[in-house]
Parts: structure tokens; sequence; C-alpha cells
């Protein structure tokens, strides 16, 4: 049971993400109508969808690219948007230990809702398959969107509010994690807390590196785990 | 398109897999795994949760009905049918077109 054939988990990998599909489509089609109102050419919205996969840095990445600042403010920014990105590589590297070829491949593929999907306890018999599938297959929903509506521009059809899907992605995992238990549940208040503390004194737009420290240095405060939870 | 415009694309997709790769590159050569990484492995995917819970619903804004309550209303539906039913998949679909209904009907 360690092959990345196996139809009954890609079967469970396609339910697990049609949320993100829902989500990933309608974001990724207004990346590409962003790009299209630039006047960027199509097959830049697709090269950027495979090569970056970022929601919202590929956005704050079209405004550059339309702006023209320099690399390294283009590094700075796209460092300080994507640095909770260090969080999921750190989550995951016991888990994508055993992965064989397909490693470099699932890192590259943390995003938020990968990470939110496969950071969870799975209970696939194929966990090896189920990783690479739900990886690969965000990341097609990903390029599909931004293609399309880089394609079609305003003619995507545009359902107001079906984004609001990966906000519930994250919401119901967030409440499917609680143990309702004190210490096992502590990670997820100080998580929240100091992201909303952080908001409330840095502001929207600088926000999640202090948290992200704040985060790091509780959590590592936190006295052990009583046995194995 | 300008040489800039591709040398800023590579700039963007180099740095975002740099920082996704970056724990396996320091850490996946040493035999064993440092203590404080495995602590941390077990407890962010918790605290990262709620950290994205916060980050997705920042752009909430008190001043207005449209700019809070179809939010709440959605994410409370989430929570309490997640709590009855426990599948995310229904809560996920049930919440989200609670939110475009709200969005699409009344606002």
């Amino acid at each position: 049971m360690n092959t990345l054939k196996d139809k009954a988990t890609f079967k469970q990998a396609f339910i697990d993400t049609l949320p993100v599909m829902s989500g990933y489509l309608i974001m990724g089609a207004g990346f590409g109508m962003v790009m299209n109102s630039y006047g960027y050419p199509p097959y830049l919205s697709t090269l950027m969808a495979v090569c970056i996969y970022a929601g919202a840095m590929q956005y704050v990445g079209a405004n550059l690219l339309f702006t023209g600042v320099s690399l390294f403010s283009v590094a700075l920014t796209t460092f300080i948007v994507n640095a909770r990105h260090i969080f999921y590589g750190l989550t995951m590297l016991e888990q994508y230990k055993k992965a064989g070829k397909e490693k470099p491949y699932l890192y590259f593929g943390l995003t938020d809702e990968t990470y939110t999907l496969l950071s969870r306890p799975l209970s696939v018999k194929n966990k090896r398959a189920y990783r690479f599938y739900v990886t690969i297959l965000n990341h097609s929903y990903w390029i599909a969107g931004c293609t399309l509506g880089a394609l079609l521009g305003s003619a995507f059809p545009q359902v107001r509010g079906a984004d609001f899907a990966l906000t519930a992605l994250f919401v119901v995992a967030l409440v499917q994690s609680l143990e309702f238990h004190k210490r096992n549940d502590l990670p997820a208040l100080i998580g929240a807390g100091a992201t909303l503390l952080s908001l409330l004194i840095f502001g929207k737009d600088n926000f999640l590196l202090p948290a992200m420290g704040v985060i790091v240095a509780l959590l590592l405060l936190l006295p052990e785990k009583e046995a194995k939870a | 398109m300008t040489t800039h415009t591709y040398l800023a694309i590579a700039m963007i997709a180099l740095v975002t897999a740099l920082l996704r790769f970056l724990p396996a590159l320091l850490f996946s050569r040493m035999e064993r795994t440092p203590r404080f990484v495995i602590r941390l492995g077990q407890d962010l995917p918790k605290a990262a949760l709620g950290m994205l819970v916060v980050y997705c619903l920042k752009d909430l804004d008190f001043t207005s009905l449209q700019g809070y309550l179809p939010a709440t209303v959605a994410c409370v539906l989430a929570v309490f049918s997640y709590a009855t039913k426990k599948s995310s998949l229904f809560s996920v679909l049930l919440s989200t077109i609670a939110y475009m209904l709200i969005m699409n009907l009344f606002f």
C-alpha cells in the first residue's frame, strides 16, 4: 500500500479537495483577470500559477510587475507575504520523510490549503498517494483558475462569495483539530490570539511576521505533552 | 514583456519555494531532527490554523453590516454544523452557500 497509483485514494483526495477547487477556481480567475486588466498575455498568468503557486502573493506580484519595482523589493515583499510557509515545511518534516521521488514537489506545493488538508491526522490507508494527489489536484485547480480568468477576462462567471469556501475550510479544520483538552488546544488559542493581537497593533499589512515570532516563542515555552496525544 | 517581468516572476517563485523548502533543507540531513523542531511540528498545525482563520477574516469591516454580518453568520454556521454533523465537506458547503445567499440576496 505504498504506490502512487491508487484509484480509491484518488477518489478520496478528490472529494476532500472539493472546497479547495471552488476557492481556487474563483481566486485564480480573479488573479487572471487582474493580469488581463494590466495588459499581460494569458500565458504569463499560467506561468505564474505553475511556478509561483501562491494566492495572495500572485495578486501582490501582479502589481509589483506592473509598477516595475526593483528585484530586491520583490524578494523582500515575497518573504514578508509568504513567511508563514516556513511553518508548513516545518510541520511536514516527519510525515514527508518517507516520501519518494515526489518529495520536492510536496514541499513546493505546500500552500495554506494543501497544508490544512494534509497536516491533520489522515484516515486513508495509502498516505503517500493521498499526499501526492491532494498536492497535485490543488495545484491543477489553481492553474485552471488562473488560466481561465486570464483567457475569459470579465466573461468568467463571477459568483460573489464563492471564495468564502477557503475561509470555511480553515474554520472547519480548526474546529476539527480541537480535542477539548487544555494542553492540546492551547496552540490553537496561541495561534489565533497572537495573530489577532498583532493585527490590532501592526495593522493589516505587517502583522504576520510579528505574529509568527510570538507564536513560535510561546509554543516553545509550552510544557511537553504528557505521553502521546 | 520586458526581461524585468520574467526576472521578477523568477524571484517571487524562488523566494516562495525557498520558504517552503527551508525546514527540509536545514533539518533533513541531520540524523535526528532536533527535539524543538519535532515539538514545533506537533503544535504548529493548530497554531497555524488559528493564524489562518484570523488572516482570512482580517478584512472584516465593522463599520457596515455588509462588512461583517455575512462572514459572521457563515462562520457560526460552519462551527455548529460541524459540531453536530462531523462532516467537514458538508460544513464547508453549507456555510459557503449561506454566505453566497446572504451576500447576493441582501447586499
